[in-house]
């Protein structure tokens, strides 16, 4: 899923300025599960802004709202006959909700309610780590389904650097080391033997490098 | 056993402390409460084993959160007894309750009554 963090309450006043009539948008689906953006954590927010505003003497109507998603027309859809009661949204989805919910009502101020981090998954409740940076040509095959992409810092294909002591990596001792994963992964599928295999070349143009990327699957367009 | 305690607190059960949520006390707040206390089971005592101890890091959120947005951290508290302790709920209650009298009302309420 895509994980999210909150931003400090002190930063969404100060985005918000001087509007008057905002709806707090949540979404039901990757911040919920990371307790970032959902229905509850609308609710505090709202709260805590109709607190904040009420202390400041400021008459500001804040209203709260959970779609699905907010990464689909028709869930954002769901919000188009209320729109225009308010002077601002902040949307606590991750940042491809904040920035399709700004296309969609493309004069209202759409602001961020959190902080997008990673694609990641939940080890424990209240923490998230990094698994997959979406770099378009998965390798995990080869790799022992463990991503030197987005768990090695240098992102080396053809692992560990010289930087890889007793298992953790050079950046940090809490970090573990990517490649000390993999080898112990093709150690327990009986697959040591690939660990010798060169990786070839990786085609970076699929990654960010390449810029804004897209899918196109005319196999399932309409 | 016969005790007194102030009668302008409105008792709230739960089945553990674990149940209270952060915005339970934030709208207690945005209603006009003055102050909200927690009352848990003694630390290590939980019968669900960490009811109490994500009731007190709740407590300690909201704690935050009250003091960002200008109602005052300082009227939100969790306090720990046993379930014999009656004197000591009652200690607790008259406590809190001469610590909120001093910090005087809740600012929003009379902000509302305001406006
Ligand atoms: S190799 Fe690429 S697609 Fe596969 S998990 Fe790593 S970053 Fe994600
Ligand atoms: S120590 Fe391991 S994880 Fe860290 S940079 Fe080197 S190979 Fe990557």
């Amino acid at each position: 899923m895509i994980v999210a963090d909150k931003k400090p309450i002190e930063e969404i006043i100060e985005e918000l300025g001087a509007h008057e009539k905002i709806l707090i948008l949540g979404c039901n689906e990757c911040v919920t599960v990371c307790e970032a953006g959902g229905k509850k954590e609308v609710g505090i927010l709202a709260s805590a802004l109709r607190m904040y505003f009420l202390n400041q003497e400021r008459d500001v109507k804040i209203d709260e709202e959970t779609l699905q998603r907010q990464c689909d027309h028709e869930y954002l859809e769901e919000i188009r006959d209320k729109v225009d009661q308010y002077d601002a949204i902040v949307s606590i989805a991750c940042g491809v909700g904040v920035q399709f919910t700004a296309e969609k009502y493309f004069s209202t101020p759409v602001y961020p309610g959190v902080n997008t981090c990673f694609m990641g998954a939940t080890e424990e409740r209240g923490l998230w780590t990094e698994r997959c940076q979406g770099c378009g040509q998965c390798i995990l095959a080869r790799t022992g389904g463990i991503c030197p992409v987005s768990r090695c810092a240098k992102r080396v294909l053809n692992g560990p650097c010289g930087g890889s002591s007793d298992g953790k990596c050079e950046i940090n001792k809490e970090v573990i080391c990517a490649w000390q994963l993999i080898v112990e992964r093709l150690k327990a599928l009986d697959r040591f033997d690939d660990y010798e295999e060169l990786s070839p070349l990786k085609d970076w143009s699929t990654d960010r490098a390449g810029g804004p990327r897209k899918v196109v699957r005319e196999d399932v367009q309409p | 056993m016969r005790l007194s305690y102030p009668t302008n607190i409105k008792i709230i059960r739960v089945p553990c402390t674990g149940k209270v949520d952060i915005l339970h006390i934030l709208r207690a707040f945005e209603k006009g409460a003055d102050g909200v206390y927690a009352v848990g089971c003694m630390e290590g005592d939980c019968h669900f084993t960490s009811g109490n101890f994500r009731a007190r890091k709740r407590i300690e959120q909201a704690k935050v959160l009250l003091d960002t947005v200008g109602v005052g951290g300082e009227r939100v508290e969790m306090f720990n007894l046993a379930s014999s302790e009656g004197p000591l709920f009652a200690k607790f209650a008259t406590e809190f309750v001469d610590k909120i009298k001093d910090l005087g009302p809740n600012p929003i309420k009379l902000k509302k009554k305001a406006a």
